[in-house]
């Protein structure tokens, strides 16, 4: 067996952990570090409520094992704010009400934030194809789309 | 989840080893881990081969040639890719969602479990999932179903949008495994369900895909993948249609074309193909080929509609296909 344990570095900060194989990214982040942002919706890959980012791409966490990513640099919506600053694709959903209940918002967040990183987002079409893999149930999709569209606006600006 | 051993391999050679000891290999997971969650998929050991020096896209006189490793959004978005073979990057660009395809390898692409619900129900009979046990598709919920290439035992669609290209395209795999190296077509990695279908494909115990090839054709510039479904982005096929035309003065040459969400593999249809090859390349000859397409179709109560869509995309698909410059 290789050394049982994994090393990751979550939010800039690295954590050795020794994990059941079992336990999912998502897992590992909830239940081992207490960062409850990333959120478990569909747990089946459908939903993207649990997209995190791993270096620097962004993925389902709650369909990869932790113990996969050993090495990995990984950021949270916790790990998104510079102090009491939020990061301005925060600052753009809070300006267009891009949420309603809040479930799926984190995801939303790291998946626009890759979206707008990718060059993905140069106009709302554009913006709702590769924003498909987050639902939002109470459908604030008018204003995810204008809060990524925004962001692409001012990053061009 | 059961429980099982994890473990990382260092080289081809070591997977391999470990693989006929009884391990299962593991590259993106985003099949995988779900149906493990779901215990419809139970192994005991897990190789992960994502360390293996397997990704990469490259080309050469022959072909574009696509390590297995590489993951379905480094492909799509690759110069060499999107000029040799535009297909392929459509094809994977309408499959999954940005994080899975992030995720998602080719070679576990190709490898990818059926949709179908009662497979991923344990509680339903499924001869895929417990031979023997029925299948619940038959006299169920069968609109997503296929018409082409079922059985009695089975009647799930290949969902694949990747492997419906590369089967138009003539593309092949490259595998390593326990008896050294073979190269073959990807149509012959797929089996019918026939009275079998928990026999899903040809690869050898422990064979392990390394790459994928895709030769350079005359049809691989004029090309479409068309993708018909209940949502325009982040959706299995209802149908879809992989269409490429090697087209000369008005005529075409060479037709090559295969379709999704229809079969229970990758359905290329030939006949069509045949068809098509010495036309004139019109509306009418992409009717008449269309017609040939569902010839031996067998539709169920509730997949009535996939005969008519699938020649209509079809038609539209070699449209496409035949108005690029």
């Amino acid at each position: 067996m290789a050394s049982p344990t994994t090393s990751l570095t979550i939010n800039g900060i690295q954590h050795d952990f020794v994990l059941d194989p079992r336990t999912s990214l998502l897992d590992l982040l909830r239940e081992h570090l207490g960062l409850h942002g990333t959120k478990k919706g569909c747990n089946q890959g459908a939903c993207g409520a649990c997209t995190v980012l791993v270096d620097g791409k962004r993925i389902n966490s709650c369909l990869t094992l932790a113990v996969m990513h050993g090495g990995a640099r990984v950021t949270t919506i916790e790990g998104l704010a510079e102090g009491a600053r939020p990061h301005p694709l925060q600052a753009a959903f809070i300006e267009h009400d891009a949420f309603q209940c809040g479930y799926c918002t984190p995801g939303q967040i790291l998946s626009g934030v890759a979206c707008l990183a990718e060059g993905h987002a140069s106009a709302p079409e554009e913006i709702k194809a590769w924003m498909s893999g987050n639902i939002c149930r109470c459908g604030a999709y008018a204003g995810i789309v204008a809060a990524i569209a925004e962001a692409a606006e001012k990053n061009r600006a | 989840m059961t429980p099982f051993s994890y473990e990382a391999a260092a080289s081809a050679a070591e997977a391999i080893e470990k693989s006929l000891a009884g391990g299962r290999y593991i590259a993106g997971g985003t099949t995988l881990i779900d149906l493990m969650r779901e215990e419809i998929e139970r192994p005991e050991r897990l190789i992960d081969i994502n360390r293996l020096p397997l990704g990469g896209i490259s080309e050469d006189a022959g072909g574009l040639i696509i390590g297995a490793l590489a993951r379905m959004a480094e492909v799509a978005a690759h110069p060499a890719a999107g000029r040799a073979q535009p297909l392929i990057v459509e094809a994977l660009l309408e499959g999954a969602s940005p994080q899975l395809r992030n995720m998602a390898s080719i070679g576990g692409n190709l490898m990818q479990r059926v949709r179908c619900p009662y497979f991923r129900t344990l509680d339903a009979p499924c001869n895929k999932r417990t031979p023997g046990s029925g299948c619940a598709a038959r006299g169920g919920f069968t609109r997503a179903h296929a018409i082409l290439g079922t059985s009695e035992h089975c009647i799930a669609t290949h969902p694949s949008d990747l492997a419906v290209a590369l089967v138009a395209l003539g593309g092949t795999i490259r595998t390593a495994g326990p008896r050294g190296s073979r190269e073959f077509p990807l149509e012959e990695l797929y089996r019918l369900p026939g009275d079998t279908p928990h026999l899903e494909h040809t690869l050898l115990p422990a064979e392990l895909i390394t790459a994928v090839k895709v030769p350079h054709g005359a049809y691989a510039r004029r090309a479409r993948y068309l993708k018909v479904r209940d949502r325009a982005s982040y959706e299995f096929a209802l149908v879809s249609v992989a269409a490429a035309l090697d087209i000369a003065d008005g005529r075409v040459r060479q037709a090559r074309i295969a379709a999704g969400g229809i079969g229970t593999i990758p359905w290329r249809l030939r006949a069509s193909e045949a068809a098509l090859a010495g036309t004139v390349a019109n509306e009418t000859a992409w009717r008449e080929a269309a017609t040939l397409a569902v010839a031996d179709a067998r539709p169920l109560p509730g997949n009535e509609y996939k005969l008519v869509l699938l020649q209509r995309t079809i038609v539209r698909a070699l449209e496409l296909a035949g108005e690029i410059p």
